[in-house]
């Protein structure tokens, strides 16, 4: 099984990227049908307007009650695993965190692992890592199962193969696994769970992510609908899960809100078929089970974001996805174009803190502002400010403190800087202003007809003979 | 100075001088769109689970064992897994005895380790009791345990469970709270809301994805 293509992590290219896909026109076609789909589902979830405004404030506040003792719970969170048997690990880095696993999977001399989904396992890029020392590393959620198969990533963090239609898919497994080409979608999931259902089998080593950890019980909650979940948490002998740093929740009853949210705002579900609480390895009497269960805890760039009051909002996200279910720059391009692991309105907010701002520059200002993520995110993270939040950091001289972001000013230009400066003294200057429009009316011949990007995709600006304000006290008779 | 201090270091200057929230727990919101009349729980968790091709089977404390004995034949299926330590194991077992019925019962007896490949490969069904059903989602409360293990219902492809309609709650926050979830959680807790499923592809729901197949409740109607 081949592990996922080699791409670089780095969305530098973002913008050729977004515009080879606005062109694909099948591509156009998979997303446009599936977010439709999508939004259509959470919304017969949320019948009650006032019922969802009243959870997501809920919500909101569970989060943030959570991160306004993040280093209390993390730490009653690991004595509670540690009491219940669970091993819990510290990664600052996603290299940390590859090490660590593959510590434990050397430990064991394993050879074959087997993922249930896991976006955190995406952003420490597992499957590549451990290929490379040798270890077999397959996906077993369907979507990540076609996407690994196809060497491609996610393109939705929810949906990873979303960007696919049924055909593509039957031709990937007529190609890669050399079953009868069929387009019958009952079939193709039975082919996959006949394949997977060996590697479960077979696997030395499950990991999964998590989605919520609860500190009062120490608890590992993960939802899914497939069960490839529990079988990659409950058959292999040792299961690794790896989380974010702010995944944590205080208490065991704070889940129940956040998991209504979730689930209804995710894929428009009541619940999912399986919600699974892990609260420690096999004990003496009981007959399956891990025999080691281990947590993985991943700060990659989390602690940064947690610094700043404002930006920290960002880890109340609880990955559903729906900011990129009603995003219209998502719908269009895809998840792909952003390159990045966390694709759509929270991956423009979450990943210049994991790979700085250098190498993300242009996803904050890919958005057009329209609100939407704001509006139907779940814990009510403030997306669009935190935007505008990004593109000041993104334009701040490099050097000026406080400093909150690596790769601030990675925009900065001292050209773009006084230029602004120059409008600004323009605008708030009357007698400036008046010679301005004067200059602007008289020598309107000479603006020349190229003037960079503005007209690029427009023609030159051709001011009228003589300015409103000349036009006004001639209308009044004023002299 | 290891990774964990460093990363409670920073999260830890990060909040100083600031004060935790406090916990405004607000637990009407989670209960009060989410009650029903006694009488009509019972026909929500039924009609929910139905709705994501779960099979629900009114029957009685009595008259389950026919009523599995018939699914299962049915579906020309001739063994079960089931735990003969439990009550329930053994009355299903006394009724095929009573009525002279093949069906061959197997028992999760030993560690997976030990028959993984019959688990895997030549268990067709299996039937395990649930701790009580969620009306709001449609959702069983399993709680694995040294007789009925935590893949006594996910690997076979045909999961029966048995349901007490006495023990149907409104709500995940109401059963949490009454069944004191907190202080007594086992090494593996589930919620169990239908047959395993997916939509991966092109948003099509597709059933019996890595977990059961079928899905079959029986509900107890007196007890």
């Amino acid at each position: 099984m081949s592990a996922h293509a080699d791409t670089p992590a780095i969305p530098i290219s973002f913008k050729r990227r977004a515009h080879d896909a606005v062109h694909d026109a099948q591509l156009r076609k998979n997303f446009r049908g599936a977010m439709d789909f999508l939004m259509a589902k959470r919304a017969a979830q949320f019948p009650d307007g006032d019922e969802l405004e009243r959870l997501r404030a809920f919500g909101n506040r569970v989060r943030a009650r959570a991160l306004s003792k993040l280093p209390d719970l993390l730490q009653r969170l690991e004595a509670n695993l540690t009491r219940n048997g669970v091993k819990v690990h510290w990664a600052e880095t996603v290299d940390e965190a590859n090490a660590i696993v593959h510590q434990i999977v050397a430990a064991h001399e394993a050879k074959q692992v087997i993922k249930g989904k896991s976006m955190v396992s995406e952003e420490m890029e597992m499957n590549h890592y451990l290929e490379g020392h040798g270890v077999d590393c397959l996906e077993s959620d369907m979507g990540e199962f076609i996407v690994q198969l196809g060497n491609e990533k996610p393109s939705h963090i929810i949906m990873p193969a979303i960007h696919l239609n049924a055909g593509q898919v039957a031709s990937l497994f007529h190609d890669k696994l050399e079953v009868d080409y069929t387009e019958d979608v009952d079939r193709l999931i039975q082919i996959g769970r006949e394949t997977l259902r060996r590697k479960f089998f077979e696997a030395d080593i499950g990991v999964s992510g998590v989605n919520f950890a609860i500190a009062e019980t120490g608890s590992l909650l993960l939802v899914e609908n497939e069960g490839n979940g529990r079988m990659s948490t409950t058959v292999p002998p040792v299961h690794i899960a790896v989380t974010g740093i702010e995944k944590v929740v205080e208490n065991l009853r704070d889940v129940v809100p956040l998991l209504s949210l979730l689930t209804r705002s995710a894929t428009g579900q009541p619940i999912t078929t399986y919600v699974n609480v892990i609260s420690g390895p096999r004990k003496a009497d009981e007959l399956d089970g891990p025999q080691e269960v281990h947590l993985v805890l991943l700060d990659n760039g989390r602690s940064q974001a947690f610094a700043d009051s404002e930006l920290r909002q960002t880890l109340n996200c609880i990955r559903c996805g729906a900011c990129m279910n009603h995003c219209p720059v998502y719908t269009r391009i895809g998840g792909h174009a952003y390159g990045t692991v966390y694709p759509g309105p929270i991956g423009k907010i979450v990943t210049p803190h994991m790979l700085g701002l250098e190498a993300t520059r242009d996803l904050p200002s890919a958005s057009s502002l329209c609100g939407a993520c704001g509006e139907v995110c779940p814990v009510k993270i403030p997306i669009p400010a935190i935007l505008r939040r990004l593109r000041e950091e993104n334009v701040r001289p490099p050097a000026a403190e406080p400093h909150h972001m690596r790769g601030q000013g990675s925009k900065y230009s001292r050209r773009e800087r006084y230029t602004w400066k120059a409008w600004r003294t323009l605008n708030t200057s009357p007698r400036l202003y008046r010679l301005f429009g004067l200059a602007a009316t008289r020598l309107s011949g000479l603006i020349p007809a190229d003037i960079g990007p503005w007209t690029e995709h427009r023609s030159a600006p051709k001011p009228a003979a003589r300015t409103l304000h000349e036009l006004a006290r001639d209308h009044l008779g004023e002299d | 100075m290891n990774a964990r201090d460093r990363i409670l270091g920073k999260l830890k200057q990060s909040l100083a001088g600031t004060t935790p929230i406090a916990d405004d727990y607000d637990d009407a919101l989670l209960t009060a769109p989410w009650s029903y009349p006694a009488e009509h729980r019972v026909t929500r968790l039924c009609s929910l689970l139905q709705a994501v091709h779960g099979e629900t089977v009114l029957t009685t404390a009595a008259e389950w064992p026919a009523r599995v004995s018939e699914a299962l034949a049915s579906r020309g299926i001739d063994e079960l897994l089931i735990s003969p330590a439990t009550a329930h194991g053994q009355q299903f077992a006394g009724y095929l005895a009573l009525n002279g019925l093949v069906t061959r019962l197997k028992a999760y007896d030993r560690p997976v380790e030990q028959w993984k490949d019959e688990l895997f490969f030549s268990t067709p069904a299996s039937l395990t009791g649930t701790l009580g059903g969620i009306a709001a989602t449609g959702s069983l409360v399993v709680w694995p345990t040294p007789a009925e293990p935590r893949l006594m219902s996910l690997v076979p492809p045909l999961h029966i469970a048995l349901l007490k309609a006495s023990e149907v709650v409104d709500n995940l926050y109401q059963i949490m709270q009454t069944q004191r979830w907190a202080e007594r959680l086992p090494t593996n807790a589930l919620l169990i809301s239908g047959p395993s499923k997916t939509a991966d592809i092109q948003q099509t729901l597709a059933y019996g994805a890595h977990g059961p197949k079928e899905l079959i409740v029986m509900v107890l109607q007196d007890a």
